[in-house]
């Protein structure tokens, strides 16, 4: 016995409207890919000329004087690492700190406020740091006596607080991984909330903390307008010592951001800018593919997708 | 009589290797209330989702056999699957209301279907309701929020989501596992009325629920079918030692 | 020293570097709302600067910034709600799922310089746009969207499972189930990471420096292959590329620029919790 369908049968043009948007949502999710392999094209198509044109030698040398045709590239990457370094010895202990602070000290009334706080912080835009940087922090360090308040030590300073809400959110999962019983176990036995923290916690979220301090350094390595702005533009290498955080420097990016209106199409100066954009593309590359070493890819997309 | 649904040799494994079910095979009859039960993890839940294949959902399965519905195969690319489930509908164990309106519950799968009629859809409603004995309860509120319905409410709810849709078959997962005892009655009282229109596969909460409520039940333990025959008999005179184990409560 | 004492010890230094951390947020804020409150008045946002920038106000920056910002959402949006849609619901565990992924985590790390260089490389260059709002727009819109398929997929992630079940069961194709179940109940989650990539697409600098920002032009854009100032690139030039610039100006434009994301990442937050207090499961 069969019975007729008593409810009208779905219309083809409706099938046919659906198998189009499921065409749609494919395209969209392969177009990941796409971006990725096209923005590499880009980079490679216009940058390509800075490593055929250039000996290796010259191109790593010690002197960047675009108008003398002299692209060695030293004096950048030394820029960009002091920046780095000193962002991330400020920036590493601070994001941390305030993570366990979070955590496991504030009580709930102060975390519900301080949590917006961390958003704040990072939606302002580095522009916003930048000139603030460039305005305010720049004179204060001045008077403490360097030679200039446009320094790798300024710019380290604004990038690691930049770069604190990445630090101190993924930190923050990362302890909070870290399962109740190990925190028991621990009071249990007579332990401190302090030994608890530095001899359980802590070691049991190590690799969680590793990614923060590795995205943390993502962030900071890519990061552009506030450097411009307060690492003082000069692309020189400084005399090793403590000094050279003290130092104008001027990074990758804000060599990028600064030349690239003043060249034409085109030149080798030109493709030089593009080349040291592939440098900081492949730089993203190798770090990324690092944190997924150590977390898996879902974890690494979890930890930097969810936070701006 | 031409059986409503037949299988016929059916194994499912799952991706990882398990086999959920293992050479199955029985009738259902038009118009009867079968019953399927068995210790947890035997299998009835599988076959109840391969029915209406909602198992589609379940990636990297394979199906070996044959099931056929009026006498032709469910499984194929010609077969459409979502008229399908319209014809074979299934009520959960858990009672899920979707978000949203009394109404809007009952009307989601024909408005799913392209029905836009709204003398029919007001039809259908009050009709599923009738028949799932909640007409009375919510009728003042059918543009109200599913979710405030009380747990037996919720489950008539969706026993009448799936009448309205006016199905040949309904599969019923258990469907008074959390429901109290005066719930579980209505439910269990409405099952014999409703198999004059319908034909109705259950996965039972009991042994006591199955024989009360079973035309004719199957048996399963670990993925196989022990035996199939009516109810009576196979509570009362089982065949084979296992059944008669389960039944008497020496294990399950 | 005893164990108490260090533990009394230990809390009071963590303290003093929360303290550390959250209090220049706090300065930061209150140091440019100070500064900047007094510039801030109806001419200011609503009139043409004047005399090389030094007078006036800074309109065709803010009206710049809200065109880019409608740009980069007409760009990112809808492929990010697809692609996100792909990820949750049709992608299975396999090689291309992976690639999609680390691509999009991939796109999530690379500086906004960078994406600044492609965006002149592709849009102005390759696809002959030249400097303008379209080439700006695709720029900053396919730099926002790993954040906004991140945050949207795991809206859809959040769903639970049993509403897809229950619409397949009564006979809705998949696509009417992710249209009608899944996208409703995501959508505060969603537009939540929208607005946070849109705040965050409305103060960046560098992937607009070669693609769409401008100097200074005396007119509104009339088109989409027009260039325009915007607030970002407009504090960065006034404060650093022209000299004898009041400051007040400059702290002025910082304060309109920090107001408009600011107020984009609050509405975000705003949404998700206002939404999420709506819903009945």
């Amino acid at each position: 016995m069969t019975t007729a369908p008593t409810t009208p049968p779905d219309s083809r043009s409706r099938r046919r409207g659906e198998a189009a948007i499921e065409l749609l949502i494919w395209l969209a999710g392969v177009s990941a890919i796409a971006i990725v392999a096209l923005i590499f094209f880009f980079l490679l198509r216009e940058g390509i000329n800075t490593f055929l044109d250039i000996p290796l030698r010259q191109l790593f040398g010690v002197r960047w004087y675009p108008i003398e045709d002299q692209f060695g590239l030293m004096p950048l990457l030394v820029g960009t690492f002091l920046v780095t370094i000193g962002a991330v010895v400020i920036a590493v202990p601070l994001g941390v700190v305030a993570a366990i602070y979070l955590g496991e000290i504030a009580p709930l009334w102060l975390r519900e406020i301080l949590k917006p706080l961390i958003e704040i912080l990072a939606g302002i835009p580095s522009i916003v740091l930048g000139f603030l940087g460039w305005v305010a922090l720049a004179p204060i360090i001045q008077n403490l006596g360097a030679p200039t308040g446009l320094t790798a030590f300024t710019g380290s300073l604004l990038l690691a607080y930049m770069s604190l809400p990445t630090i101190i959110s993924i930190s923050e999962d990362a302890l909070y991984a870290v399962p109740k019983e190990y925190r028991d176990g621990s009071l249990a036995i007579g332990a401190t909330q302090w030994q608890t923290i530095w001899r359980v916690v802590l070691p049991a979220a190590r690799s969680g903390l590793v990614i923060a301090v590795m995205l943390g350094i993502g962030r900071v390595i890519g990061e552009t307008m506030a450097v411009l702005m307060v690492t003082g533009n000069a692309a020189n290498i400084p005399n090793f010592g403590l000094s050279m955080f003290f130092s104008p420097v001027r990074t990758m990016t804000a060599t990028i951001a600064a030349e690239m209106g003043e060249v034409a199409q085109g030149s080798l100066h030109y493709s030089v800018l593009f080349g040291i954009g592939l440098i900081l593309f492949l730089i993203t590359f190798t770090v990324n593919w690092l944190a997924t070493r150590l977390v898996g890819v879902e974890g690494a997309r979890r930890q930097r997708g969810g936070r701006l | 009589m031409q059986p409503k649904i037949s299988i016929q040799g059916v194994y499912y494994t799952y991706g990882d290797g398990t086999e959920a079910l293992r050479n199955v095979s029985f009738d259902v009859l038009p118009h009867e209330v079968f019953v399927l039960f068995g210790p947890a993890r035997s299998g009835k839940t599988t076959l109840l989702r391969l029915l209406n294949r909602l198992s589609d959902l379940t990636d990297d399965a394979t199906l070996r056999g044959v099931i056929t519905f009026n006498g032709a195969s469910i499984s194929g690319r010609s077969v459409d699957v979502f008229d399908l489930r319209r014809r074979i509908s299934m009520v959960f164990a858990v009672p899920t209301p979707l978000p949203g309106s009394i109404r809007f519950n009952l009307t989601y799968g024909l408005q799913m279907a392209g029905m836009r009629d709204r003398r029919v859809l007001a039809e259908r409603v009050e009709q599923s309701l009738q028949q799932a004995a909640l007409w009375d309860e919510v009728k003042d509120r059918l543009d109200s929020s599913a979710m405030a319905l009380s747990g037996g409410q919720k489950q008539r709810l969706c026993l009448a989501r799936s009448l309205a849709l006016e199905p040949e078959v309904i599969l019923l997962d258990n469907p008074t596992s959390g429901l109290d005892p005066l719930s579980t009655n209505m439910v269990e009282e409405m099952l014999h009325d409703l198999s004059q229109r319908y034909t109705i596969i259950m996965v039972p909460h009991s042994v006591q629920q199955a024989a009360r409520v079973a035309d004719r039940a199957a048996f399963m333990l670990d993925g196989e079918l022990i035996e199939v025959a009516k109810g009576e008999r196979l509570f009362l005179h089982p065949q084979d030692q296992r059944t008669e184990d389960y039944i008497t409560g020496r294990f399950g | 020293m005893s164990r108490q004492r260090s533990q009394r010890l230990a809390v009071a230094l963590i303290t003093a570097v929360a303290v550390l951390v959250f209090v220049p947020v706090i300065a930061i804020i209150g140091y440019l709302i100070v500064s900047g409150i007094g510039a801030l008045n109806w001419e200011f946002l609503t009139a043409m600067p004047r005399n090389g920038m030094k007078e006036g106000g800074i309109m065709p920056a803010i009206v710049g910034t809200l065109i880019l910002t409608m740009g980069t959402a007409l760009v990112s949006m809808p492929v990010s709600l697809l692609a996100a849609i792909y990820l949750a619901e049709y992608a299975r565990d396999n090689r291309l799922t992976r690639t999609i992924r680390m691509a999009i985590v991939n796109l999530a790390g690379i500086p906004s310089i960078v994406y600044g260089l492609f965006g002149l490389g592709a849009f102005v260059l390759a696809a002959g746009f030249g400097t303008s709002i379209i080439a700006g727009s695709l720029t900053l819109g396919i730099m926002t969207m790993p954040v906004v398929i991140s945050t949207a997929e795991e809206a859809i992630n959040s769903v639970p499972q049993q509403f897809r079940t229950v619409s397949l069961s009564l006979g809705a194709s998949k696509w009417q189930t992710i249209r009608h179940q899944v996208l409703p109940h995501a959508l505060p989650g969603i537009l939540t990471g929208m607005i946070l990539g849109l705040s965050r697409a409305a103060g960046e600098t560098a992937p607009i420096l070669f693609t769409v920002a401008a100097f200074y032009v005396p007119t509104l854009p009339s088109s989409i292959f027009d260039q325009t100032m915007a607030l970002p690139y407009h504090l960065y030039v006034i404060s650093t590329q022209v000299p004898g610039m009041p400051l007040t100006i400059q702290y002025g434009t910082a304060l309109v620029l920090l107001l408009i994301t600011l107020t984009l990442t609050l509405l975000a937050t705003g949404v998700r919790t206002t939404m999420r207090r709506r819903r009945d499961w």
